[in-house]
């Protein structure tokens, strides 16, 4: 394999036909997944969130209880997996570690101010260095969409580069929020950008914009990580984040990557949730599962 | 050139929309001649997951809302229904009813929903009481609604055994899904149209069709469900719902009434889908000479 990779010219990105990945959708969202499967499935999803608080209420009071859910997610049920990682803003990135210590669970940061990434890059870079520095396993940063959008495309690479020089062992995560980026060739577009600047996994959105993690905007940038893979032999992650809430929602996003990428992908290594509501309805589903009764929220804890 | 009947398609009501049930399945309904009469939604387990989970999201809005509002909403249910009437009197003998009957059963339905429109803004102060304590408490005890109450309504009252147990349930603040009559559905699918141009919020009445047979175990071990009344005699079912009511604790109320008589028409019936709350608030001085409140 190459060390250095052949940069393209991101102006002639693919284009997507908006039809057609509909399409593929739609089929892809009818598979039925039924008993052991959908039991391993939800399992498997479960393992593979990155369990999220993103507010400006946030305590560290709140964190610590939202770190023992991560760890604890349904006592009553023993042998579930805990989440992948909890994520969380850089003032409580060592509030999280100190909690989490002992675990095998990730902590990851959100930076470069986001939601919004509307600061100088002096400042996106502290921002990435305080949130490395008090131990972040893994950096979530927003890029420019006002640049992107206006076509600074280089902008927007050079500034990916500068974030993931900072990051150090941390894995990258480049956020899109593709909410705001209008087209399917836009959302293309800034996945080859981020991939060839050096992004660890790609991510949908913030989370704080409708729309998020839409399944299109989800295949669409899954089959960017495919064809980066098969240009370079280098794999990617991908995270949709926000607007997933369902097991059902869960368990259609892993088919996806599962058909559209292959097994390999199918770990927390590679693909992650980023969601708040999501671990209660995949437990009670489980629970479901177990017992063959409906379940209620009133019996799983509020995190 | 004769002109083509057009016939309506029965479909249930979950969430203030008109699906069709899930399953795809459907139960022919035929009249004593074997005239079908239309084919009905045969709802499955999911069709009731679903309605329960439209059931919870509307119970914070339904029971939030002022007790009188509540009351002007089962008043317009009335007046709706009364506008209506004529449909409903047709659908009832097409089931079997004498047209004398028929127009009696509807008269008394909406009389009913009257009488529990009034009863909305009422209850609370008959139910409510304050409690002498020997402390220095103001102590008092307010009935509040149970939740989600499912409801297997009565068999062989089409019409105004549904409005007399879907009324005193959503006038006490509770949001339901009901099961309606799995011989004579035709009513409850129109009483959904009803329901669904008076103002009342989507989720608050959830009505499937389908058999008692298939649905009651899930009726009554749904773990998000907080009541559940049951019309019918089938002594197995009975047996079964009073054993899952235990999972959760869910109340499981088991009604045998004469449907056509005044004595159901009584704010008892309100009463029991309600949780009494006690507050104890602290107040200086009680038991002294002069009163401190």
């Amino acid at each position: 394999m190459n060390k250095y990779i052949e940069l393209i010219d991101f102006s002639k990105t693919p284009t997507v036909d908006q039809v057609g990945v509909e399409e593929r959708v739609a089929r892809l969202n009818s598979r039925s997944i039924k008993k052991e499967s959908k039991v391993y499935a939800l399992k498997m999803a479960l393992n593979m969130i990155d369990l999220t608080t993103l507010e400006g209420k946030d305590t560290e009071g709140k964190l610590k209880q939202l770190c023992y859910k991560a760890a604890h997610l349904h006592d009553a049920y023993p042998g579930l997996p805990s989440v992948a990682a909890v994520c969380v803003y850089p003032t409580m990135v060592k509030t999280a570690k100190e909690a989490l210590k002992g675990t095998n669970i990730k902590v990851a940061s959100v930076s470069t101010a986001f939601p919004a990434g509307q600061a100088p890059r002096e400042v996106k870079i502290l921002d990435t260095k305080y949130a490395v520095e008090n131990g972040a396993d893994e950096i979530d940063m927003v890029i420019s969409r006002g640049e992107f959008l206006k076509g600074n495309y280089n902008f927007v690479f050079d500034e990916i580069c500068a974030i993931k020089e900072v990051c150090g062992n941390a894995r990258l995560k480049v956020i899109f929020e593709t909410g705001e980026l209008s087209t399917l060739d836009n959302v293309r577009r800034a996945s080859d950008i981020a991939m060839y600047a050096g992004a660890d996994f790609i991510k949908t959105s913030t989370g704080k914009i409708s729309p998020a993690a839409t399944p299109t905007v989800t295949v669409v940038m899954l089959e960017a990580i495919r064809d980066f893979y098969y240009a370079t032999g280098k794999m990617v992650g991908m995270k949709p984040a926000g607007g997933i809430s369902t097991a059902k929602a869960a368990i259609q996003n892993l088919v996806m990557v599962r058909e559209t990428l292959g097994e390999a992908w199918l770990t927390n290594e590679w693909f992650r949730f980023g969601a708040s509501s999501l671990a209660n309805d995949l437990l009670m589903q489980i629970m479901k599962e177990a017992t063959g009764v409906y379940q209620s929220k009133d019996y799983f804890s509020i995190d | 050139m004769s002109r083509l009947e057009i016939l309506k398609t029965y479909k249930i009501y979950i969430g203030g929309q008109f699906p069709r049930t899930e399953s795809g399945r459907y139960y022919p309904l035929k009249d004593k001649n074997g005239k079908l009469l239309a084919n009905v939604c045969l709802s499955s387990r999911k069709d009731f997951r679903n309605a329960v989970v439209a059931a919870r999201g509307a119970f914070g809005g339904w029971s939030g809302r002022a007790a009188f509002n509540r009351s002007q909403i089962l008043y317009r249910i009335a007046e709706m229904l009364e506008s209506r009437k004529a449909q409903f009197i047709a659908e009832l003998q097409q089931q079997g009813s004498t047209a004398k009957a028929a127009e009696e059963e509807v008269n008394q339905s909406i009389d009913r929903l009257v009488y529990y429109a009034g009863w909305c803004d009422k209850y609370i102060q008959l139910y409510s009481t304050v409690n002498p304590v020997a402390s220095s408490h103001f102590n008092f005890s307010v009935p509040e609604p149970t939740g989600v109450v499912a409801i297997i309504a009565p068999e062989d009252s089409a019409l105004l055994g549904l409005v007399s147990v879907v009324a005193p349930c959503i006038s006490g603040g509770n949001t339901c899904v009901v099961l309606a009559s799995e011989s004579k559905p035709l009513c409850s699918v129109s009483f959904a149209e009803v329901l669904n141009s008076s103002d009342v919020t989507g989720g608050v009445v959830n009505i499937l069709t389908g058999t008692s047979k298939e649905l009651h175990s899930h009726f009554s071990s749904h773990m998000d469900v907080n009541a559940i009344v049951y019309c019918r005699d089938n002594k197995d079912e009975i047996k079964k719902i009073q054993q899952n009511a235990s999972l959760n604790v869910k109340r499981a109320f088991i009604y045998h009434k004469n449907w056509n008589s005044a004595e159901v028409e009584n704010p008892y019936m309100i009463l029991d889908l309600q949780e009494i709350k006690t507050t104890w608030h602290p107040i200086e001085n009680i038991g002294a000479a002069k009163s401190s409140y």
